[in-house]
């Protein structure tokens, strides 16, 4: 049979990535190998349902060696870190950890990311701490807003948050902003983000 | 108790408790200051990183969190209120006094050093160490049978690496009960509240809020007293539910039992209005009332 011909759902194990696993073990400090799809994970998981892949089953893809499938699953975004999987999971594994990992790597490799609107939320948080060291939820609200085009999305949410003064109009910046703007910068930045 | 010597905290309040939360940080300081504990602010903080900056880039977030190490002094504990920042704070210390070389690198990164043996506690950890007692003998203003659901959110459930730290579940129904509030049983204590996809995914967001509300009006509580700044102001944002019932922070209902003069301002913050339910519980006085008693000598005498 043709390699062409075979439905997409069967793996040609020729085309796996057999150092992938490696590479999430040493990145997250835990044993992808661990875990045999119990799936209570997924169980306890509050966002399951927004996720394309199950948790255990983005392990199962990482054990495969099946990069591209794992790096662009929106389960690695939509994953908050809550860890209420991990203190259920029997096999203690750290299973945020690891959702990091797959995080970094997806970003470093540009692969195609299954959620933007995460990722550029998350990097306007850094950009704010990158400008005054701490965030300052008002602007980083406004530029997020702009930058998805949702330009009155929330609107009289935020009108509300205002009038209770539960957004301040200023940041909130700390005395010496270089220490931490270097970390973003300069010789101590990490990497490519 | 005022003429004993007040115990010293380092005290670290992070973004939420510095704005969006300023109440529960206002209440914070006052319920400290009436256990006998004094706070000091961690001198130029920085915001620990949070989720985002885990979720990039792993190295900025264990700097982010080390320099916030190596601005604490050695002499007193650093009191943490934000569970998300007290992760953070606890995953670099932890890295750091295992390994001198990482912590070496950070103190020439910062130029200060890091204590190996800081104490980093939770505001629950302080709690849970002061003896009923004392809480009773502070109480200004009993609960009077409100009827409250803890919400603990994600705060209790740690990576395995933290696994072994003692747990606090139970505190809040513990204390409040004793200070007369009623606490009742219910399913979604331990939720996760939506974090930041509040703001990157709200649609994901909303149905776990209205799950978490609907499930504490179905328990039968007046309101639901949260452990997490952030997942207080999930609670009152991404709520669409029409019958909704306000959250307050343990640290503002302590503070109102402990009877905390600011709470007059707190109380206008929130979003879902808890005037109208503390009033009708006799907990705080209507407007009417202030101005009938500010005029004569009663208004020195506590409720």
């Amino acid at each position: 049979m043709e390699k062409n011909a075979l439905p997409s759902t069967l793996i040609d194990l020729k085309s796996c990535d057999r150092s992938f696993h490696e590479e999430v073990n040493e990145r997250s400090g835990e044993n992808v190998g661990l875990c045999w799809h119990c799936r209570t994970c997924a169980g306890g998981c509050p966002y399951v349902k927004a996720m394309d892949y199950h948790p255990h089953a983005v392990f199962r893809l990482v054990q495969l060696g099946l990069r591209k499938e794992a790096l662009e699953s929106s389960t690695i975004w939509i994953c908050v870190s809550c860890n209420t999987c991990s203190i259920q999971c029997p096999a203690a594994i750290d299973i945020p950890a690891i959702m990091d990992a797959l995080r970094h790597m997806a970003v470093q490799e540009g692969v195609k990311i299954a959620q933007p609107e995460i990722v550029k939320f998350h990097e306007e948080v850094l950009g704010s701490i990158e400008r005054y060291g701490r965030t300052h939820k008002l602007e980083i609200m406004m530029r997020y807003k702009v930058r998805m085009r949702q330009w009155f999305k929330d609107m009289d949410l935020g009108l509300k948050m205002l009038s209770r003064r539960k957004l301040d109009l200023k940041p909130s910046k700390i005395d010496r902003p270089e220490e931490v703007s270097r970390l973003f910068t300069g010789s101590d930045k990490d990497g490519k983000r | 108790m005022e003429s004993a010597k007040k115990m010293d905290f380092s005290y670290f309040p992070g973004c939420s408790l510095a704005t969006t939360a300023k109440e529960s940080n206002q209440a914070l300081i006052e319920v400290c200051e009436k256990l006998g504990l004094n706070l000091i602010e961690l001198k130029d903080w920085n915001c620990c990183g949070s989720s985002s900056a885990h979720s990039l880039d792993q190295k900025l977030a264990f700097r982010l969190a080390a320099r916030n190490l190596s601005l604490a002094p050695s002499n007193r504990p650093l009191l943490v209120m934000c569970p998300s920042c007290l992760h953070r704070l606890k995953l670099a210390h932890k890295v750091v006094s295992a390994n001198p070389a990482a912590r070496a690198e950070e103190e020439v990164r910062w130029g200060r050093p890091i204590d190996p043996g800081l104490k980093i506690v939770h505001f629950f950890e302080l709690l849970s160490g002061i003896e009923p007692s004392r809480l009773e003998a502070a109480l200004a203003r009993p609960l009077r049978g409100l009827k409250i659901v803890p919400y603990y959110g994600c705060m209790l459930a740690r990576p395995p690496s933290l696994r072994k730290e003692r747990n606090y579940h139970g505190l809040i129904e513990k204390i409040l009960s004793s200070l007369g509030a009623e606490s009742l049983p219910w399913s979604f204590s331990a939720r996760c509240c939506g974090t930041f996809l509040s703001a990157a995914r709200p649609d994901i967001a909303v149905p776990l809020v209205n799950e978490i509300i609907g499930g504490a009006v179905k328990a039968g509580a007046e309101c639901i007293v949260t452990a997490c700044a952030m997942c207080q102001l999930n609670l009152e944002i991404r709520c669409t539910l029409k019958d909704r019932i306000p959250t307050l922070h343990f640290s503002e209902i302590l503070a109102l039992a402990f009877g905390a003069k600011g709470s007059k301002t707190w109380f206008r913050r929130h979003l879902v209005d808890p005037v109208p339910l503390l009033k009708a519980k006799g907990l705080i006085r209507s407007q009417a009332d202030e101005k009938r008693t500010s005029s004569s000598i009663s208004s020195f005498l506590v409720i």
